[in-house]
């Protein structure tokens, strides 16, 4: 009687275990999703909504922006500001902020520059180990400042950040060349400006895309099996055929030649690199304990204290995550630039807040997902993308992320308080 | 005896908030425990749930002397306290709340078919229909779903005496109606509710037995038919039991 019947022909019966009443069906799944719409829970469809009104609004303007050139050039110009989305994600969650993560970041990749040219030429692995182990170490910092203080992490992460800045100018001037260290090592540069090659590209695409229908599969045949409550078999089949789409468009965008003067085709490295990521800690986030607690710290703090989860040691793990997190995003950047200076962009700061927020995660904590940084990350690059195509000075770009900033605020708010009302 | 206090006082610096209570809970009935503002209701619940020790006095559970200091005694005990604030997370859904802190692992993940069946066993065991799915968030409950679900996450774990603070206070009459059903269910299931309502008809409603504070003492004890509204009422405003009907 589990089985199902068809896409949308699963009704929830009577006798089914457990007692309990499961809406398998997919009229019933799109009632519950728009009463959730209706309370304020939108989820993604607003950032998602805004991502095709921007991307039909810029290729409107200057019809190079879907150009596969470009395309590819904004994914790795997406790529850091997504994982700084991802890294202040981990504190956004327990309901606190860092302002810190972008110098934060920063300084990871100005150690790895460091650490991987003369004097040292170590291998770049154990600069990027050393870049990643300096901002765990500063997210740890924070956390045990916050928590052992009680102090407000915003005011803790603003010093760090000011105190951040010298450390990295420091940084910058130990070769004793003026505040820039370049980037020698093929490896490091390629990590965001090198690609995969077209037949690896494929290869990994056919196999996320099979290894997500396996899981899907497996999860949703325990989950009937046991009883609980499941999403229509239509539902699942879109989101994999959803997947598959945008893998199809990936291959087809960055698997075509886009150089000029020499051949250029292939995902860029940095593409599987915050994929991974927002895998990872999706399922940290998802499936173990300690990301449950996460939530319920952000949601609840004195109810987790009370149900005895430990806030000190978990809030501890997520600004150190932060950190770690921060740190891939700075290696991200330092890579795509070639190296590391003091002067490091000052938006850099506000961007893994504005990814987060944009793309929906709340600044009262425990609401919002990884993947929320994904889009909002899509959204900042989209919009300095093709502002710039367009020609519009970078004033001009900072005025418009700072309203689309706003924009997503209240859209957090308002829902919240419609929420409140329903 | 499920649980019995012997001369519980407690004091507060200067502030003496419980003089020498002598309180009987037996298992499987609705002990109300009732009192005006400041006569010591929260203060004697706390000391029962661990919030912390009495200055004097002995208390024994199960008629073996126990001694109750943090709330995981109370926990490792049976003692399960519902606060007024309820203690749970908006961002949750019922089933995670329920868990919360105590969630079963598979292979080290947590185990979201279990927890899902093992929640809605016990919800449909306390009767409680209302609630469309166990995956609903928390925030979209209504204040006598969320009572329920604050008492479902004691009961499923296996406590033996549930405490409830003004449990009614917030809610609608359907609302109320709902949680008294909830509060006799548990009764009927041999847990022992000690009840503090400041809602006379809830309490003549559902309890078995009253108990009455009174500036830090306790004045009346005892079955309810035994008492009349009335005679509660004076023992609460005034310390003494009005007479009998």
């Amino acid at each position: 009687m589990n089985e199902p019947a068809g896409a949308g022909a699963e009704v929830a019966g009577e006798g089914e275990p457990g007692n309990g009443r499961y809406d398998a069906s997919l009229r019933a799944y799109f009632h519950q999703s728009w009463l959730r719409v209706k309370t304020g829970q939108t989820g993604v469809l607003p950032v998602i909504g805004g991502l095709v009104i921007l991307v039909i609004f810029f290729q409107f303007k200057n019809s190079l922006f879907l150009s596969n050139q470009n395309l590819s050039n904004l994914l790795t110009q997406a790529s850091y500001i997504i994982v700084l989305g991802f890294a202040e994600i981990w504190v956004l969650l327990l309901g606190e902020i860092d302002l810190s993560v972008g110098y934060n970041a920063g300084i990871a990749g100005a150690l790895m520059a460091y650490m991987s040219s003369s004097p040292y030429n170590l291998s770049w692995w154990v600069a990027v180990l050393i870049g990643l182990a300096a901002s765990s170490v500063i997210g740890m910092l924070i956390g045990i400042i916050v928590i052992r203080l009680r102090l407000p992490s915003f005011v803790v992460s603003l010093a760090f950040l000011l105190g951040l800045t010298g450390v990295l100018l420091k940084i910058t001037y130990l070769n004793g060349d003026a505040g820039s260290i370049t980037i020698s090592n093929s490896t490091l540069l390629d990590l965001v400006n090198g690609n995969l090659s077209p037949i690896a590209g494929v290869v990994l695409v056919v196999v996320s895309v099979v290894a997500v229908s396996v899981v899907t599969v497996l999860s949703d045949r325990r989950r009937r099996q046991s009883g609980s409550e499941v999403v229509p078999i239509a539902v699942s089949i879109a989101k994999v055929a959803g997947l598959a789409a945008s893998g199809a468009i990936l291959l087809y965008v960055c698997n075509s030649n886009r150089g000029v003067l020499a051949p250029v085709e292939g995902i860029p490295y940095a593409v599987p690199i915050f994929m991974g990521i927002l895998v990872l800690w999706s399922f940290v986030l998802a499936r173990t304990r300690f990301g449950r607690y996460v939530y319920a710290i952000g949601g609840n703090a004195e109810a987790a204290r009370r149900a005895g989860v430990s806030l000190g040691r978990n809030k501890l793990w997520a600004f150190t995550l932060a950190g770690f997190t921060a740190g891939a995003a700075g290696i991200l950047y330092t890579s795509r630039l070639g190296g590391a200076t003091a002067n490091i962009d000052n938006n850099l700061v506000l961007f893994a807040v504005a990814s987060a927020v944009i793309g929906g995660v709340s600044l009262f904590g425990g609401r919002g997902k990884m993947v929320h940084a994904l889009l909002g990350g899509l959204v900042i690059a989209v919009i300095y993308n093709g502002m710039g195509l367009i020609g519009l000075d970078a004033a001009t770009q900072d005025i418009v992320i700072g309203f689309v900033l706003l924009a997503a605020v209240s859209v957090e708010a308002l829902s919240r308080r419609q929420e409140a009302r329903g | 005896m499920l649980l019995r206090l012997r001369g519980i006082s407690k004091s507060f610096g200067a502030v003496q908030a419980l003089r020498d209570v002598d309180l009987d809970v037996p298992a499987g009935q609705v002990t109300a425990l009732v009192g005006d503002n400041g006569a010591g209701k929260s203060t004697l619940i706390k000391t029962v749930a661990g919030a912390w020790s009495p200055s004097s006095g002995e208390i024994s559970w199960e008629d073996e002397h126990v001694t109750i200091r943090t709330p995981r005694d109370a926990d490792a005990l049976g003692i399960a306290t519902v606060y007024q604030d309820l203690a749970l997370c908006d961002n949750l859904d019922i089933t995670q709340n329920m868990f919360l802190g105590h969630e079963p692992l598979r292979h080290r993940l947590l185990d979201e078919n279990e927890m899902e069946s093992r929640a809605r066993k016990t919800l449909a065991d306390l009767s409680v229909t209302t609630v469309r799915s166990v995956r609903q968030k928390v925030e979209s409950l209504s204040g006598g779903q969320r009572q329920s679900v604050a008492v479902a996450r004691a009961v499923m774990r296996d406590a033996k005496l549930v405490i409830m603070d003004e449990p009614t206070a917030a809610l609608g009459v359907s609302q109320t109606a709902q949680v008294l059903a909830l509060i006799r269910n548990l009764a009927g299931r041999g847990i022992a509710v000690l009840l503090i309502s400041h809602n006379l008809n809830d309490v003549f409603e559902v309890a078995d037995r009253v108990a009455v504070l009174y500036l830090g003492r306790l004045v009346h004890s005892g079955p309810l038919a035994e008492t009349t509204r009335q005679g509660v009422v004076e023992a609460i405003t005034t310390g003494v039991l009005g007479a009998a009907a």
